[in-house]
């Protein structure tokens, strides 16, 4: 590399004449050496998943989850350095908190990922400290109900309000992909780490942005979340691998608006030698 | 020492299109009439409004923060507040100087997702969600009024005149409330503002 002792990677706040932060740039092959995470936005939710590379035979399986919960409707996965990852989950529980005491209500996944995002973009402007090695996944469930406000008092009128604007919908799936560089936008599928090319390649495959908003069912998304990680694995490179995926549906869907609480994690022999894995995991949506 | 009180009657109504609040505009300083013709509707936001009762001063210091968060909640998020929004913000401040505060609050708004909401908050800082609500010491004279005569989903002119008629009642029959009556209308369309003079019955609307 051309950038290799000139001083400029040397540290954050300072750009090279090209305009370039190398620190950035080495954070961001730090997550191109983990393990693939995708999200996948459905019709009625989101799927996350991971392929959680097994580095040692005496790791138990199934434990040390890398899926992480922040709010009841809000989940989390990421690509690269494991510890940076869960500072990263740390913040944005905290995030979710301070919103909720604010304002009594729970964030919207969008204000989750710009606050995140800026965070993130933080840690990418001074000297004592360097960018985040992840690149994080986050997906969620607005509501789509009218919800309370946390701590109103008695459940208010049985009448509804008037005035409300007739055919608006409101909430819904929403997915988003925060980079180390603190960039983040919305997804209608999402890929990153080791295998995410051919991920990105299956994910487009899949009908999640039509004009009408995805057709895919969140039924079928899984199925296709665990086909993905599968296909994206390389075999030369890790054998053992787990996958690890959650989901997460509307207040009328199997989540009923929270996200998955168990984590769906099966090992890579379970998954080749039972055909009958698909039903396993259909009946472990009723969660 | 008597301090500036006020929000001797002032109430909020949900209708079929959105809210009305409404209040008297009387002004106390002990049995002196400080101020004929005050204004207890304060704006925090575009269709987020509320009437104040209790302490002039503490209640447009807690109006005044909530305007400002509300405007850089508006800024922040690219999208306005909702009356639940506002409620919790109000409530916040109202719960947890509650030792400090002498405020009783109505909060009215409208907006695109919930359509016209009315919540209260009385003096320990609850928040209550309500079809309408009537609050301060004229208040008391209503009850059996409101009750009487409020229903839901009413036209526009029809809550209009509900509003006015209670006010007058509470005018009427409580000593410290008085002076001309003010509303304010929250549809999808914006606030609009009603003024009611008393020489002439509160029937004609000026302005």
């Amino acid at each position: 590399m051309t950038s290799i002792g000139t001083g400029y990677d040397l540290a954050n706040s300072i750009f090279s004449p090209d305009g370039r932060n190398f620190q950035v740039e080495y954070a961001v092959k730090a997550v191109e050496n983990g393990g693939t995470s995708i999200g996948i936005r459905c019709k009625d939710g989101v799927v996350l998943a991971v392929e959680k590379i097994v580095t040692s035979k005496l790791l138990k399986p199934g434990a040390n989850k890398r899926i992480a919960t922040v709010d009841r409707h809000l989940g989390v996965v990421y690509s690269g350095m494991i510890p940076d990852g869960r500072h990263f989950i740390d913040r944005a529980r905290d995030e979710a908190r301070s919103w909720r005491d604010t304002f009594k209500t729970p964030i919207s996944t969008a204000d989750l990922a710009s606050r995140m995002g800026g965070y993130m973009q933080a840690y990418t402007l001074y000297q004592s400290v360097r960018p985040f090695g992840i690149t994080a996944i986050v997906g969620g469930f607005d509501s789509t109900e009218e919800a309370p406000v946390d701590g109103e008092v008695g459940s208010g009128p049985a009448c509804g309000a008037g005035g409300k604007v007739a055919g608006k919908t409101h909430g819904g799936p929403f997915l988003y992909m925060i980079e180390p560089s603190g960039l983040y936008w919305g997804y209608y599928g999402a890929a990153t780490g080791k295998g995410r090319q051919a991920a990105k390649a299956e994910l487009e495959k899949l009908d999640l942005g039509g004009p009408g908003g995805p057709t895919l069912t969140l039924e079928q998304a899984v199925k296709e979340a665990a086909r993905i990680i599968y296909v994206a694995h390389d075999d030369s490179k890790d054998k053992e691998f787990e996958l690890e995926m959650t989901w997460i549906s509307g207040a009328d869907g199997p989540t009923k608006g929270c996200i998955g609480r168990e984590r769906l994690s099966v090992g890579e022999k379970a998954l080749d030698e039972d055909e009958d894995e698909e039903e396993g995991k259909e009946e472990k949506m009723e969660e | 020492m008597d301090r500036l009180k006020k929000g001797e009657v002032n109430m909020a109504v949900t209708f079929k299109d959105g809210v009305i609040l409404g209040a008297d505009s009387r002004t106390t300083t002990g049995a002196y009439i400080a101020n004929r013709v005050t204004d207890k509707l304060t704006q925090v936001h575009d269709t987020i409004w509320c009437c104040r009762s209790g302490s002039a001063a503490d209640t447009q210091a807690v109006a005044d923060i909530v305007k400002y968060q509300l405007e850089l909640f508006a800024m922040m998020n690219g999208k306005p507040p909702t009356t639940q929004t506002a409620g919790a913000i109000f409530q916040e401040i109202c719960y947890s100087n509650k030792d400090r505060l002498s405020a009783g609050l109505i909060i009215a708004g409208w907006d695109e997702r919930h359509g016209g909401q009315v919540y209260s908050i009385p003096l320990g800082g609850s928040l209550h969600k309500q079809p309408y609500s009537i609050g301060g010491s004229g208040s008391t004279y209503i009850y059996g009024y409101c009750d009487a005569n409020w229903r839901e989903g009413m036209e526009e002119a029809e809550a209009v005149s509900f509003v006015k008629e209670a006010l007058k009642e509470a005018i009427k029959w409580d000593g410290s409330s008085g002076g001309v009556i003010r509303m304010v209308v929250l549809t999808a369309k914006g606030a609009d503002r009603h003024l009611y003079l008393p020489d002439t019955d509160y029937k004609v609307r000026h302005q």
